[in-house]
């Protein structure tokens, strides 16, 4: 993917970028994605899944981010900004949601609530 | 002339009214009465101008009802018939005495209901308005879906009026039984009506008689010797033997007793039941079309042996008013048997004097009845005539007996005969006119059987118990300490319980009836005399029914049927049939009075001669003679016990395998078609385990899976 970069119009402009490529950036969102997928499948603390799902979230959030300054348009940084907003109005519900489950089974273990199992 | 059907229908809805406001006292005894009164008189009005205006077949308009066109072009087939009244001396005939009649029964009602004032009050007079309304749409309207709706409707309310008591299992049975057996002949009725529309193209009367006059069917075709033409009868035959309870149908009539006797009186007795009749003599043109006279002979023969079979039946029985029931079924088959040997006018005029004379009776049964508590059994009560209070009932009864038997110069004798004298003249019939004649005699036996077992004689009474229905087995004593011992029960009907309240715990007092009860019978005695006149006015026509008849469309045109004669001018000219080498028609006033006489006579030595208790008479030594025939007579013949076995009792195996069918084959069909998904999730079900972590797999696997397939799309191309 590196081989987007050069002979681009705006090379110049990327130039103090130019040992941090965009591809660096997606790694990084690939590789946080990846960890929070996998804290998500392996863990069962409600709290700790809440938290891989925020990691996953900050991965799509850089990867906007990075193509958005990549292709010099502010779309990908208001996305991400209302990305975020949301984000924490929904950690605020999800944690209360946690509590509340806490609170009628007195643990974390996800594996807890599996009624509607067929 | 919308208000005759109009205000019964009025005073239905405002006395259903009257029970959801839970009125409790006789207003609605009395607003029905008004409304009836009220129909009756438009009806003598209308009656009037109808004479005066030359008594042409009148219709009368009174709101549109099915008006469909279907079929191409679209006027090909043609549905139409309003609401409107077909008004000709058969339907003024039958409105007269239908709602004259239903005014006396109503007031005679209004005292008798009143230990249910309150209760089921409302609930009768609903009924009662409603079946005046139900009537006069059978028999004013102009077309056969009007009269089908009004048979229906009288159907409906004889249904709700028998199960009145409907705490009383017999009775709910016998309103089930009535509705059940009168389905059968209202299947026939309604094919009848198809057949007429399929046939001619209408159910409106005047252009479906235009069309039969003519001979012709809808399209043009003679009717002469179709399939149709003798079709069309017999099934409207079978609705008329439904509704007036001919054998093999009439079952349903003796039973329908256990629904309150006004009821009885005017349902089944004077109007509902004959409403047979006025199908008949409504549709005579179309039965005179069958060359053959195919149904006309069924009719006939259908109407003798129900009479004698009846009558035979009357004479066995104890239940005053279960005797009446009987000999209703037989002047019932007296009337058919006018209609079968072409004197429709014979036919009319004896549903036109049966009705007062029979009603008579029943009314006096009924305040029997009431003043008795419930006792019907004619061994249980005697010499009424020698008890205070009771003297107005003995001689309506004795008036209505009179008629009955056919005793000279009352009104049955006038109609009876001419029935009976039509028989014997009419070729092919003789055989008829002696089983009539015979009957006659029958008729006369046990009618003045009940008076003098109960009327005269000896003092005597035993109350009956209403909480038990009739009880035969109790004796005198016993019955006495039965009546008192059940009056804490909760039997809201029971004559004994209302009777409690006036009078302490001293014994049962009979409580004659009163005013209300008085002045119908005397009545209704009067009328029964005063309908005789009616055969002396209008001769030329046998009598004022007669001349009815004549301008309506059972009208009989002796001109066209070569070998009859019907017409009363010419009654001497032609000479046929006869009775013994005599003219039937002079003869047979001797003849059926002498058997009447005879018939009173033997009543008269065998249950009033020296008659010493109730319990007994003279007759009783005679029953060993008889052998098993009395008994025989006694339980009906066994046709309850036939229908019984030949129809029930394979109809509710046939209702096993049925249940066993639904079971095994629907029900398997049903759990099959259920058993399909769940057999689909089973594979399904492990995929929702419940595990959190392995929904996100899914989903995880799922992303990889599309990612996959994306690359290999980009890649490949």
């Amino acid at each position: 993917m590196s081989d987007l970069t050069p002979g681009l119009p705006l090379a110049a402009a990327l130039a103090p970028l130019s040992s941090v490529t965009l591809f660096h950036y997606l790694v990084v969102s690939a590789v946080l994605f990846a960890l929070g997928l996998i804290g998500f499948l392996t863990r069962r603390n409600l709290i700790i899944m809440f938290l891989c799902t925020e990691l996953m979230f900050q991965a799509a959030g850089i990867a906007l981010i990075a193509f958005g300054r990549y292709h010099m348009n502010q779309s990908g940084d208001v996305f991400v900004i209302f990305v975020l907003t949301i984000a924490a109005a929904e950690a605020a519900l999800a944690l209360a949601l946690v509590v509340l489950l806490f609170r009628r089974r007195e643990t974390l273990d996800a594996s807890s609530w599996a009624e509607m199992k067929g | 002339m919308a208000l005759i059907p109009g205000l019964p229908l009025a005073a239905s809805v405002v006395c259903g009214l009257t029970l959801a406001l839970k009125v409790k006292n006789k207003a609605p005894a009395f607003l029905t009465l008004l409304m009836l009164l009220g129909a009756f008189l438009l009806t003598f009005l209308g009656f009037r101008q109808w004479g005066a205006e030359g008594q042409g077949a009148a219709i009368v308009h009174v709101l549109d009802w099915v008006h469909v066109n279907w079929g191409f072009p679209p006027s090909e087939h043609l549905l139409k018939f309003d609401f409107s009244f077909y008004m000709d001396g058969l339907s003024w005939l039958w409105m007269l005495f239908v709602t004259g009649l239903a005014s006396a029964i109503c007031l005679y009602a209004s005292e008798y209901m009143s230990h249910d004032v309150g209760k089921g009050y409302g609930r009768f007079f609903a009924a009662f308005a409603l079946f005046v309304f139900s009537m006069a749409c059978l028999v004013m309207g102009d077309n056969l879906a009007l009269l089908y709706l009004g048979w229906e409707g009288v159907g409906l309310c004889s249904y709700m009026l028998i199960g009145y008591f409907y705490k009383k299992p017999a009775a709910v049975a016998a309103a089930k039984k009535a509705f059940i057996v009168n389905r059968i002949g209202d299947l026939g009725l309604a094919l009848g009506i198809f057949l007429i529309y399929v046939t001619y193209g209408t159910i409106e009367y005047a252009p479906l008689f235009e069309m039969v006059s003519k001979g012709v069917d809808g399209s043009g075709q003679a009717m002469a010797g179709t399939w149709q033409s003798w079709a069309i009868p017999c099934l409207l035959m079978v609705g008329a033997f439904g509704k007036s309870a001919q054998f093999p149908l009439y079952v349903w009539l003796p039973d329908a007793m256990e629904g309150p006797t006004p009821v009885s009186a005017l349902i089944h007795a004077a109007t509902m039941v004959t409403a047979g009749v006025y199908l008949i003599a409504r549709m005579y043109p179309l039965f005179l079309a069958d060359q053959h006279h195919v149904a006309l002979n069924v009719v006939a023969w259908t109407g003798g042996i129900t009479a004698l079979l009846a009558a035979t039946i009357g004479m066995a029985q104890f239940d005053i008013k279960r005797i009446m029931a009987y000999s209703t079924v037989s002047q019932l088959g007296y009337m058919f048997a006018g209609l079968g040997v072409l004197t429709s006018t014979g036919a009319a005029f004896h549903v036109f004097t049966h009705a007062f004379f029979k009603a008579t009776l029943f009314l006096s049964c009924g305040a029997v009845m009431h003043g008795f508590a419930g006792q019907l059994d004619l061994r249980k009560l005697s010499g009424l005539w020698s008890q205070p209070g009771w003297r107005i009932v003995t001689v309506a009864m004795f008036v209505g007996c009179l008629n009955l038997a056919g005793v000279p110069f009352t009104a049955g004798y006038f109609s009876k005969d001419m029935i009976l004298a039509e028989a014997f003249t009419t070729p092919g019939y003789q055989a008829l006119g002696w089983l009539l004649l015979a009957t006659a005699g029958l008729t006369a036996y046990y009618t003045f059987r009940v008076f003098f077992r109960v009327f005269v004689g000896p003092a005597h009474y035993e109350p009956g118990d209403e909480l038990h229905g009739h009880d035969d087995d109790h004796g005198h004593d016993d019955a006495h300490g039965h009546a008192a011992a059940h009056t804490s029960g909760g039997d809201k009907h029971s004559h004994a319980d209302a009777h409690r309240h006036g009078h302490g715990h001293s014994g049962f007092h009979p409580h004659p009836p009163g005013w209300a009860i008085n002045t119908v019978l005397a009545v209704l005695a009067v009328a029964s005399i005063v309908a005789a006149g009616a055969y002396f006015v209008n001769k030329e026509h046998h009598g004022w029914v007669g001349s009815m008849l004549h301008a309506s469309t059972a009208a009989y045109d002796a001109g066209h049927y070569a070998g009859h004669d019907a017409g009363g001018a010419a009654g001497e000219a032609v000479a046929h049939g006869g009775f013994l080498g005599y003219d039937a028609h002079k003869v047979m006033y001797y003849v059926s009075g002498v058997v009447g006489a005879v018939g009173i006579l033997v009543a008269f030595v065998l249950h009033y001669l020296g008659r010493r208790e109730a319990a007994t008479s003279k007759a009783d030594a005679l029953l060993p003679a008889l052998g098993p025939v009395a008994r025989w007579a006694q339980h009906k013949w066994y046709v309850d016990e036939f229908y019984d076995f030949v129809i029930r009792t394979p109809l509710k195996v046939l209702a096993h395998v049925f249940a066993a069918l639904d079971k095994l084959l629907v029900d398997g069909l049903v759990d099959a078609a259920g058993a399909v998904p769940r057999m689909l999730a089973r594979g399904l079900r492990p995929s929702q385990n419940g595990v959190l972590q392995s929904y996100a797999t899914g989903m995880a696997g799922g992303l990889a899976v599309i990612l996959i397939v994306v690359w290999l799309m980009t890649s490949l191309k």
